[in-house]
C-alpha cells in the first residue's frame, strides 16, 4: 500500500473510532439520564403537592376525600397501611413458599424434569399483571365471596394475589443463589454424617443467605409496586382499621382496601389541579420507598457473602 | 437417626414438595382457567374482524401493541446495545461513569411501571403536550425496556472470550469494527433474546400504557391516536365492561403472545448457552 | 537484514517493571525464539512487537522498537502495524464464523472487497498454512467445528491472509496434542521462507527443533541471546545453563 493512502486511511478509521466512543458513550448518558428526568418530574410535581397539603397531615391523615367541594381531605395513610400490610404478609407467605421452591429445583428435582419445570416457573414470572389480576377476579374473588361473604374484593385478595407474583422472583433468584454455593459446603455436610436435608436446609441454605435476602428484597420490590393485579382485586377503598384491636378482626382481611399503587392507578385519569399533584406524591412515597429497597439491597451486597455476586 | 431428626426429615421433604407444588399449581391453573374458557369464547371474528363494533374484535389491539412494540424498540435497542456496548468493552470497568451509569440501571430495572406510567403522564401527555397518544406510551415504554436490554446485551457481551477481541486487533482491525464484525455479531443471541423480553414486557405492560397511550379501542390513525393495547384492552373488559365471555377470550389471545414470546426468549437463550 | 531492532526496551505494568533493558536484533527470514520459565517477560515483549500491550490498563513502553528501521510506538499507526505483524495466539481463537470468513476477516478490514481476490487469498493461505486439504471442502462451515490443531493452523493461515512481514506466535502448540504439534512446526519451518518468525515456547525441545536464534529470558532480563545451536550447547551464562539443564523453571 502506498504510503500517503495508508495515511488517509488510518486517519479515517482513527475518526470512525473517536466518533463510535463518543456515540455509545452518549447512549449510556442518555440510559442514566432517563433516571434523572424520571425523578425530577415525579419530585419537582409531587414535592409542592406534599408541601401544600402538609407533610404530617399527607402521611398520617385518615381521610382520602380528593374530591370533596369545600374540604378536600389528602389523607394517604390508610394506602400506606394496604401496601405496607399486603406486601408483609405476602412476603412472609411468599418467601418461604419461594424459598422451598427454590430448594427443590436444586436439590430435589430430578434431572429429566429439570427443564421442564424450571421453564414453568420462567413462565409464571412472565405472566403480565394484568392476566394475574384477570385470574384473581375469575377465581379468588369468587371463593372469597362464596366462603366468607362480601364482593370478595379485599386486603385477603390483594395478598393472595401477590403472594403468587412473588413467587417466581424468589424461586428463581433464590435458586441462583443456592447453586452459586460451593459444592463442598454440601459435601463437607454429608461427610459429617448429615442427612441430605438436614445439610441442605441447615449448611447451604444459611451460606446462601445473602442472595436469597437479594431475592426477598426484589420480591418486596415486586409487591409494592404492583398496580394492574391489585387494582383488579382489592376494592380500592382507601379506609383501614380504626383501632388496634379493630385490626385483629378477621373482617379486617375481608375489607376493600387501596394501595398506593392503585390510588395513583385509579384517579389518574379524571384528576386535575392539587388532587392531581397529590398523586404525584403518593408517586413520590412511592418512589422513596422502591429507593430505600434497592440500597438495601446495595449495602446487602456489599456486607454479605453472596456467592452468586461473586461468580 | 433419632425419631425427632426422622420427623424433621420428613417434614423438609414436604416443605419444597409444598413449595413447588403451589408454584406450578398456580401456573396450571391460570393455564387451565384461561384456556378451557378461552377457547369456547374465542372466535374468529374476535380476533381477526375489522369491522366489528368497538370492543368486539381484537384487531385495533393487536394493530396497537404491534405499532407500540415496533417503535419502542426502533428507541430503545439502539440506546440500549450502544449503551451496553461502552459499558463493556470501553469504559474502563471502575471509572466513576461506569459506576454511576450502572446504579442508575439497576434502578431503572427496580422502578414499578406505575412510576414510568406517572411520568410519561407528566413529561410526554402534559409536558410536551402530547396528550393520550400512541407516541407518548411509545416513549414511556421505550424508558422501561431499556435497562432490560442493556442489562442483557452486557451480559451477552461479557461471554464474549477476550480473544475473539484480541485477533482481531492482531490482524489490525479498529476497535469499532472488531465490536461491529466480531462482538456483536458473537453476541446476537443473547441480544436476540432479550429483545424479545423486552418485547413481552411490552406486550404485557398495562399500568404505564394506561396512563399515556390512553384506552380508545379505536383502529389508530397515526402516532398521535389514542389507542388501547391488548393489556390495557384486558384490563377494561374485566374491570368496566364485566364482561367475562369477551375477557376470557381476550386473556388467551394475550397469553399466547406473551407466553410464546417467553418460550421463544427462554428458547434461544438456551441455545446460546450451548455454543 | 534485520526485521526488528529492540533498543533499550523497559516495559512497566503501573509500578511493576517487567522488562529491563532488553536489546536485540530480530532477524529476516529467520526464526527467533523467546524461552524462559513463566513470568520471564518472554510473552510480554513479544506482545511489545505488536503493540497488543496497549489493550492493557497502565502498560507504559521506554526504548525504542524499529521495524525496518520505523519506530513503531512513535511512527506508526497501530492497526498499520498490526497487519505487518501478525500474531498466533496460545490457545486458537478462530472467530465464531466460517472457515472462508475467518481467512478472508483480515483482508476485508484493509479493504479488499472483490470475491474473485478473497477467493484467491483464502486458497493461497490455507494452502500456506498446510490446511488446505483438510477444509477445502466445509470453507462455508462454522470455524469452530475444526479440531484444535486445525483451529490452531486456521489461525495461522487467518494472520498469513494480511501479507504480515513477521509473524509472532505465542506458545502455540501449548494447548495441542504431539501430532498436532508436529504438524505446526513442520509448518513454521516452511514459512521461514516468506515471513520472519518469532515464536515464544515453554518447550525447550521446540526451541531446539524449529528456531535459528534463541533469547533466554529471566525476571524481565534478557540474560542471553544467540544462535540457538551455540546456547543450547555452550551457554556462555551459568543462569541459562541451570535452565536448559533443567535445574529450575
Amino acid at each position: 500500500m502506498d504510503s500517503a493512502i495508508q495515511q488517509k486511511t488510518s486517519r479515517r478509521v482513527r475518526a470512525i473510532e473517536v466518533t463510535t466512543k463518543i456515540l455509545f458513550l452518549v447512549c449510556s448518558l442518555v440510559a442514566a439520564l432517563t433516571l434523572l428526568l424520571i425523578i425530577f418530574f415525579i419530585f419537582s410535581n409531587g414535592i409542592p403537592a406534599i408541601m401544600e397539603v402538609g407533610a404530617i397531615n399527607f402521611l398520617t391523615g385518615r381521610t382520602w376525600t380528593p374530591t370533596h367541594s369545600t374540604n378536600p381531605q389528602f389523607g394517604m395513610l390508610p394506602m400506606l397501611y394496604a401496601t405496607f400490610i399486603s406486601t408483609i404478609i405476602a412476603f412472609i407467605l411468599g418467601s418461604k413458599i419461594g424459598k422451598w421452591g427454590a430448594i427443590y429445583l436444586m436439590f430435589f428435582c430430578p434431572k429429566k424434569i429439570y427443564r421442564p419445570i424450571k421453564t414453568m416457573v420462567e413462565l409464571l414470572g412472565g405472566i403480565p399483571s394484568v392476566l394475574y389480576g384477570f385470574f384473581g377476579v375469575a377465581v379468588i374473588l369468587p371463593f372469597i365471596r362464596n366462603n366468607f361473604g362480601g364482593t370478595g374484593n379485599s386486603l385477603l385478595a390483594a395478598i393472595i394475589i401477590l403472594t403468587m407474583m412473588i413467587l417466581p422472583t424468589i424461586i428463581n433468584l433464590g435458586e441462583a443463589a443456592i447453586r452459586a454455593v460451593p459444592n463442598h459446603f454440601y459435601e463437607g455436610a454429608l461427610s459429617l454424617g448429615a442427612s441430605k436435608t438436614e445439610s441442605i436446609f441447615k449448611v447451604v441454605v444459611p451460606a446462601a443467605k445473602g442472595g436469597i435476602n437479594g431475592a426477598y428484597i426484589l420480591g418486596i420490590g415486586r409487591a409494592v409496586g404492583e398496580t394492574m393485579a391489585v387494582i383488579m382485586v382489592a376494592g380500592n377503598v382507601s379506609r383501614m382499621p380504626g383501632t388496634l384491636g379493630d385490626f385483629f378482626q378477621t373482617s379486617t382481611l375481608l375489607a376493600p382496601v387501596r394501595t398506593l399503587t392503585s390510588g395513583i392507578a385509579m384517579e389518574m385519569s379524571y384528576a386535575s389541579g392539587l388532587h392531581r399533584d397529590t398523586l404525584f406524591g403518593i408517586g413520590v412515597v412511592l418512589f422513596i420507598i422502591i429507593i430505600s429497597l434497592n440500597l438495601t439491597l446495595a449495602i446487602l451486597n456489599r456486607n454479605q457473602t453472596n456467592y452468586a455476586k461473586e461468580s | 437417626m433419632s425419631s425427632k431428626r426422622k420427623i424433621i426429615n420428613i417434614l423438609n421433604h414436604a416443605r419444597v414438595y409444598f413449595g413447588i407444588g403451589v408454584s406450578l399449581a398456580i401456573l396450571l391453573s391460570i393455564l387451565l382457567l384461561i384456556i378451557i374458557n378461552g377457547i369456547q369464547s374465542l372466535s374468529f371474528e374476535f380476533v381477526f374482524s375489522l369491522s366489528a363494533p368497538r370492543g368486539f374484535s381484537l384487531m385495533p389491539m393487536i394493530i396497537n401493541t404491534f405499532i407500540i412494540v415496533i417503535f419502542a424498540l426502533v428507541i430503545a435497542l439502539p440506546l440500549g446495545i450502544g449503551a451496553a456496548i461502552y459499558l463493556n468493552e470501553y469504559a474502563k470497568p471502575n471509572s466513576n461513569v461506569v459506576k454511576v451509569v450502572r446504579a442508575c440501571i439497576v434502578t431503572l430495572s427496580g422502578i414499578p411501571s406505575i412510576i414510568y406510567g406517572l411520568f410519561g403522564f407528566l413529561f410526554y401527555v402534559i409536558a410536551l403536550g402530547w396528550t393520550w397518544s400512541l407516541r407518548a406510551g411509545i416513549f414511556t415504554v421505550s424508558i422501561m425496556i431499556l435497562p432490560i436490554l442493556i442489562r442483557s446485551t452486557e451480559d451477552a457481551l461479557r461471554a464474549i472470550p477476550v480473544s475473539y477481541r484480541m485477533g482481531s486487533y492482531a490482524l489490525g482491525a479498529g476497535k469499532f469494527h472488531t465490536i461491529r464484525k466480531v462482538v456483536v455479531p458473537a453476541a446476537i443471541n443473547g441480544i436476540l433474546a432479550s429483545v424479545i423480553l423486552s418485547i413481552g414486557r411490552v406486550v404485557g405492560e398495562t399500568a404505564a400504557l394506561l396512563l399515556t397511550a390512553g384506552t380508545l379501542l379505536d383502529m389508530p390513525q397515526n402516532l398521535s391516536s389514542s389507542g388501547a393495547t391488548l393489556s390495557v384492552f384486558m384490563y377494561l373488559i374485566t374491570v368496566e365492561h364485566g364482561d367475562m365471555q369477551r375477557a376470557y377470550a381476550t386473556a388467551l389471545v394475550l397469553m399466547t403472545f406473551v407466553l410464546g414470546l417467553n418460550l421463544l426468549a427462554n428458547f434461544i437463550a438456551r441455545k446460546l448457552k450451548k455454543v | 537484514m534485520t526485521a526488528f531492532e529492540i533498543n533499550n526496551v523497559n516495559l512497566f505494568y503501573s509500578d511493576f517493571q517487567a522488562l529491563h533493558d532488553v536489546n536485540l536484533k530480530v532477524n529476516k527470514h529467520e526464526i527467533t525464539a523467546f524461552i524462559g520459565p513463566s513470568g520471564c517477560g518472554k510473552s510480554t515483549l513479544l506482545r511489545a512487537l505488536n503493540r497488543m500491550n496497549d489493550l492493557i490498563d497502565g502498560c507504559r513502553v521506554e526504548g525504542e522498537v524499529l521495524l525496518n528501521g520505523v519506530d513503531i510506538y512513535k511512527e506508526m499507526d497501530v492497526n498499520v502495524l498490526r497487519k505487518r505483524v501478525g500474531m498466533v495466539f496460545q490457545k486458537p481463537n478462530p472467530f465464531p464464523m466460517s472457515v472462508y470468513d475467518n481467512i478472508a476477516y483480515g483482508p476485508r478490514v484493509h479493504g479488499i472487497k472483490s470475491k474473485p481476490q478473497l477467493n484467491e487469498i483464502v486458497e493461497r493461505c490455507l494452502r500456506d498454512a498446510a490446511i488446505w486439504d483438510e477444509v477445502k471442502d466445509r470453507l462455508k462451515k462454522s470455524a469452530l467445528s475444526l479440531s484444535g490443531g486445525q483451529q490452531q493452523r486456521l489461525c495461522i493461515a487467518r494472520s498469513l491472509a494480511v501479507q504480515p512481514d513477521v509473524l509472532l506466535m505465542d506458545e502455540p502448540t501449548s494447548a495441542l496434542d504431539p501430532i498436532s504439534t508436529a504438524k505446526i512446526e513442520e509448518l513454521v519451518i516452511q514459512l521461514k521462507k516468506q515471513y520472519t518468525v518469532v515464536i515464544v515456547t515453554h518447550n525447550m525441545q521446540q526451541a531446539t527443533r524449529i528456531s535459528d536464534n534463541t533469547g533466554f529470558f529471566l525476571m524481565g532480563e534478557m540474560i542471553e541471546y544467540g544462535k540457538t545451536s551455540d546456547i543450547f550447547s555452550v551457554p556462555s551464562d551459568k543462569r541459562t545453563e541451570d535452565y536448559i539443564t533443567g535445574r529450575f523453571g
